[in-house]
């Protein structure tokens, strides 16, 4: 178990890196990066299939399949809709304007 | 620790790594798509690695669970019209966050109780993800067409407030109590009501603040169960997620010219206060023909996409009419409103579709002082982003949202279905000026008219 104070650091910087990701970012991606840190916090899935594998009981077991099923929709979705938006993006073909 | 535990943390470890990396690729045009490569390659490893934790069970529950609902998801996405995507956003999202608050449930059902400090966080993670995923659902419903746009009652904020305080409180109580089988159900009960009801007076144009915010949540309630868990790379990528949420949340919100606060607790668009500005002129129709030989003899043509192109889905017809005018030497550009369309960029995102290529599109920033440089400015089914009101009104409700200036341009001319107002409700002035010609028509018909006169010259 990780430590309270160590939490808040692992906390804390983590929000400043999330800040900084998105502030220089351009209205163009704001849907596309919506998306993707939609898909980015799937990584639920990894708490869902640890809460289903300590699962005992079958009421355990049935919120933990419920957790795990929630969560994988929402990693493979959230991919495959942040993947089809970005592939969209692509250069224009004369090269006089950058 | 033994081997194998290592070996698993330290794949978490690179994964949370691949994750910030791959989200500060995706905020550039140009190395977006590698971006969310990386980010998936992290979180395959990381799902991986999962498996070879040691002291895991049900290891067949959980394989069947991801193969039918990573298909079924993977299914759908792909199927999806890219018109559709906001409200994919908004349901995936809020699978998330129902995750998180099952995980949650799974915790506070376990026999052993948890500490009081780790307890309460899972609680409140619950409440959080809950919120997400009912609120989520609701906003689903709505952009999918599913319910009615904006469900008012009488005593509705107090209604809401009472359930909030209500799930609160029987959180509070379940960390006190150790967690009883009815004040567990209740208290997830009186969560995902407060989800539904705090979004269902929530109208279209607020929408994507709205599944921002959830967006925001969602990674909050991620990375709080990483913490009850004990999982770092839970806790990094959900609370970058929510931060970036939340930021991205206010950008939007500022881009309508709205506070958050009001967006979740006024009613947009409920009464219009005030008497109208009486509309000098009268609507000047135009004919296909007319139009696009006007366009083809001009120098600059600005084109101001709104949500009626994306409805009409006449993206492709009009890009293929300015690739016409690019061949005639006439410079295009287009100009995006924040809110053009239904979330921030998903303009963008239909015009990429179509193929127009992503430095011809200009924000409102950069387009804006070129308008008067312009020949014409060509609206298609855009309304209250190009309302010159919102300049001069103070009693109109989009009063003080920085609009485009098409009303600049020499000439403006505007392709629309009918002659109704914009989402606001609000009549378009634009629309009556001296250098306005109204394009009568379905918007896909009116881009083949539009092709069909410019080659017929």
């Amino acid at each position: 178990m990780i430590e309270g104070i160590i939490a808040l650091y692992i906390f804390m910087l983590a929000a400043f890196v999330g800040y900084e990701v998105i502030s220089k970012v351009p209205v163009i991606l704001h849907t596309p990066l919506m998306s993707g840190s939609n898909f980015v916090h799937g990584i639920v899935l990894i708490g869902a299939m640890v809460a289903l594998g300590h699962a005992e009981t079958w009421m355990e077991q049935l919120i933990g399949f419920i957790a795990v099923v929630l969560g994988a929709g929402n990693v493979v979705g959230g991919y495959v809709v942040t993947e089809r938006m970005l592939e969209m993006f692509k250069e224009s073909k004369r090269e006089d304007k950058k | 620790m033994n081997t194998m535990l290592i070996v698993v943390q330290l794949a978490y470890f690179i994964a949370a790594v691949l994750f910030i990396l791959g989200l500060k690729r995706m905020s550039s045009p140009r190395t977006a798509r590698v971006g969310i490569m990386w980010a998936g390659g992290g979180m395959a490893l990381a799902v991986l690695a999962t498996f070879f934790q040691p002291g895991l069970g049900n290891y067949a529950l959980m394989i069947f669970a991801i193969a039918v609902a990573g298909a079924a998801a993977w299914w759908w996405a792909k199927h999806v019209q890219m018109t559709d995507m906001p409200q994919m956003i908004a349901i995936y999202n809020g699978m998330g966050g129902g995750s998180a608050a099952a995980i949650a449930a799974v915790e506070l059902v376990r026999d052993e109780p948890l500490e009081l400090r780790l307890m309460s966080l899972a609680v409140l993670g619950a409440l959080i993800g809950g919120i997400a995923f009912s609120g989520s659902a609701i906003a689903f419903a709505k952009l999918q067409g599913l319910m009615d746009k904006t469900i008012y009652f009488p005593n509705q904020q107090l209604i809401n407030s009472a359930v909030f305080i209500g799930a609160v409180l029987l959180g509070i109580a379940l960390v006190t109590s150790g967690a009883p089988g009815w004040i567990i159900f209740l208290f997830f009960a009186l969560t995902l009501a407060f989800g539904v009801l705090m979004t269902l007076p929530i109208g279209g144009a607020d929408m994507p603040v709205v599944i921002s915010l959830y967006n925001a949540l969602t990674g909050l309630a991620v990375g709080i169960e990483g913490y009850v868990l004990g999982n770092p790379a839970m806790m990094i990528a959900g609370i970058v997620v929510g931060a970036a949420g939340f930021l991205l949340t206010q950008l939007m919100a500022k881009a309508m010219n709205r506070s958050l606060a009001k967006v979740l607790f006024s009613q947009f668009g409920a009464k219009p206060k005030g008497k109208e500005e009486e509309i000098e002129g009268d609507l000047k129709p135009i004919e296909a023909n007319d139009a696009a030989s006007l366009m083809a003899y001009a120098e600059k043509v600005i084109v101001v996409p709104g949500y009626g192109m994306a409805v009409a889905q006449a993206q492709h017809k009009i890009w293929e009419f300015c690739e016409l005018l690019q061949e005639r030497g006439v410079d295009v550009k287009f100009a995006i409103h924040p809110v053009a369309g239904r979330m921030p960029g998903h303009m963008n995102v239909l015009l990429a579709e179509a193929g127009v290529p992503y430095d011809m599109i200009y924000d409102l920033d950069e387009i804006n002082e070129e308008f008067p440089t312009a020949d014409v400015a060509l609206v298609i089914g855009a309304n209250d982003v190009v309302n010159p009101i919102a300049r001069t009104d103070p009693d109109s409700p989009i009063y003080g949202m920085p609009i485009l200036d098409a009303d600049k341009a020499e000439n403006v001319i505007v392709i629309k279905r009918g002659k109704g107002a914009g989402f606001s409700g609000v009549e378009n002035h634009l629309f009556y000026a001296e250098n306005t010609r109204m394009l009568y028509g379905d918007g896909q018909k009116m881009g083949s008219a539009l092709i069909a006169g410019a080659k017929a010259m």
